[in-house]
């Protein structure tokens, strides 16, 4: 019998482990300080709980880490880890150095089911939604661990489509029993699915990310098939009504497309559409992907973009392009090679 | 909390393995294309279907599959004429607006095509795609259609291209530049066949997607 794993358990879910296996309540902190606090990897190494405890658990879990199979480096610092996951499929991870910083981009899903037509991740369609173990492994298994000061649900897979794993990841990330990380040092990034974005917002206090890419639905359309079902004006809507405090961020992701969508007229849309939402709008340089139609605006347009849109007010940056060479880079990640044949349903 | 109104389900049956439709009455107007939230319970998310009959018609029909380990269709297959359901409004974006355009679906990615065909809308040409041909769903009324193409990748018979509608396109050189094309399935047809719609020549801009997500 496959044992299941105890990292990436919840308070309330190691809780709920101790009384089905007949342990004092007590113990459920104790795991999460071994699970969250220590640097250990197995149920051996809990020396606090008693050998028959220890051995009640070994005989129904295990403690759960998976370490990487693979790690390739960039020239320019970037790693890109590749991970196995649930059904023999693999995930991979981006750890990205900085001056001061190491962020490491999370996955949230084995492929996606969002099909943008920008993205290298939606080519591999979906293969499975990952657990809170999986997402937490991806931080906790890596070389710079513990060093890592910000984390960016940004990889593989649509967070806010996995949204009850997702979150469940967050509050061991956060919590006082878990790793007590500020929620201020972790982004989640979505395009814009509503139900999972209003639990989002209600549930977590951590960073929110907006795929947005075009203000114009028609546009956003050909290149985002969710604008069919939840538009961006309805996704600015909910964003609009929440509160997010003086702490809490918003901000939009922008993959600047040449000549289509960086132009004046976008411009002008954006610092329209934008008005009342105090936030940031973050530009990306596109990084082609194999028989794409699109190509990345040129250095000079984007330069102009940005200068245009905080002349109107919106708080705008150019992000970094890190891990090009590796495939690590935004909209690079992929495991299409390596999962199993899927048989088509059609 | 998304507003929801408990119908009652007026029809349920079985229309190929593991395929279902129900239906419930109409309580709002909506366009063909259009989709809408089911759930069992209030405490359950509503699941997103495409609607897949008439506006003109005073039910809702609904064509689902079974995912048996799905979170609402195993529920909604064990459903009877009488139980209720809670619904959403009706949403969406993928309606057909009237210009020349190829209709492209595959499995229950029929249904939005469908109900735009119930509405007295036509494409140029409709090609539709499943595994086999108890999956090619409403054959019969879409027969009517000039140009119907139905692609099966594990049967054959009369009329039936025997493999994947991705083999049927890959035959053309190149494809009208000039028409809109409407995808409706999973992530990864609706993926295939937008590569392969931009390698033979088709604008981006003209291709209209909805996936099942």
């Amino acid at each position: 019998m496959l044992k299941q794993k105890l990292y990436g358990k919840s308070l309330s879910e190691l809780q709920a482990i101790c009384t089905e296996l007949g342990m004092a309540k007590f113990t459920a902190k104790q795991l999460s300080e071994w699970l969250y606090k220590k640097e250990i990897s197995s149920i051996d190494e809990m020396t606090n709980l008693s050998k028959k405890n220890r051995e009640i658990l070994q005989a129904n879990y295990e403690y759960g880490l998976t370490p990487p199979i693979k790690v390739q480096q960039s020239v320019d610092g970037t790693k890109k880890y590749l991970f196995p996951s649930i059904n023999e499929n693999f995930i991979e991870t981006a750890m990205i150095p900085d001056k001061d910083r190491n962020t490491v981009c999370v996955s949230s899903q084995v492929g996606c089911k969002m099909g943008c037509l920008f993205c290298m991740t939606g080519r591999q369609g979906f293969q499975a939604n990952l657990t809170a173990n999986d997402i937490l492994n991806q931080i906790r298994s890596i070389e710079e661990w513990p060093n890592i000061s910000n984390l960016v649900y940004m990889g593989m897979g649509e967070p806010l489509d996995n949204v009850s794993e997702v979150l469940k990841s967050l509050e061991i990330l956060t919590s006082e029993w878990g790793y007590a990380m500020s929620p201020k040092r972790i982004t989640v990034s979505t395009i814009g699915v509503i139900p999972g974005l209003k639990t989002f917002l209600e549930k977590s206090s951590c960073h929110l990310a907006v795929s947005m890419h075009t203000p114009f639905d028609d546009e956003r359309k050909s290149l985002m098939p969710i604008e069919q079902v939840y538009p961006l004006k309805d996704v600015l809507k909910e964003i609009k009504s929440f509160d997010f405090g003086l702490q809490r961020r918003v901000s939009f992701e922008y993959i600047m497309f040449k000549n289509v969508n960086d132009t004046k007229k976008h411009i002008s849309e954006l610092a329209k559409i934008l008005d009342g939402i105090k936030c940031r709008m973050n530009l990306i340089r596109f990084h082609p992907i194999p028989d794409s139609p699109l190509q990345s605006s040129d250095e000079e347009t984007i330069m102009e973009f940005k200068e245009a849109l905080n002349k109107k007010g919106v708080l705008t940056t150019i992000r970094s392009s890190r891990g090009e060479d590796i495939f690590a880079a935004c909209g690079l990640l992929s495991t299409k090679e390596l999962i199993k044949k899927q048989e088509k349903d059609y | 909390m998304e507003q929801l109104t408990k119908v009652k389900i007026t029809k349920h049956f079985s229309i190929a393995e593991n395929t279902y439709i129900i239906q419930f009455k109409r309580v709002f107007d909506f366009i063909p294309g259009q989709i809408i939230g089911i759930t069992d319970k209030h405490e359950n998310p509503p699941r997103l279907y495409s609607i897949c009959s008439s506006p003109k018609d005073e039910f809702i029909s609904i064509l689902f599959n079974l995912k048996v380990n799905g979170e609402l269709t195993p529920v909604l297959s064990e459903l009877s004429i009488g139980d209720y359901i809670l619904i959403t409004e009706v949403q969406g974006k993928f309606t057909f607006n009237n210009e020349p355009a190829w209709w492209i679906g595959t499995g229950t990615g029929i249904a939005p095509f469908y109900s735009m065909f119930s509405s007295g809308q036509k494409p140029q040409k409709l090609i539709q795609g499943a595994r086999t041909k108890n999956d090619l769903f409403f054959i019969k009324e879409f027969e009517s259609l000039p140009d119907y193409i139905k692609c099966c990748s594990k049967d054959s018979g009369d009329g039936i291209y025997a493999d994947r509608l991705t083999s049927y396109l890959e035959k053309f050189e190149s494809l009208p530049e000039n028409l809109n094309y409407y995808l409706c399935g999973s992530a990864e047809m609706v993926v295939d066949v937008r590569n392969l719609l931009i390698s033979k020549g088709v604008p981006f801009s003209n291709i209209i997607t909805e996936i099942y997500f």
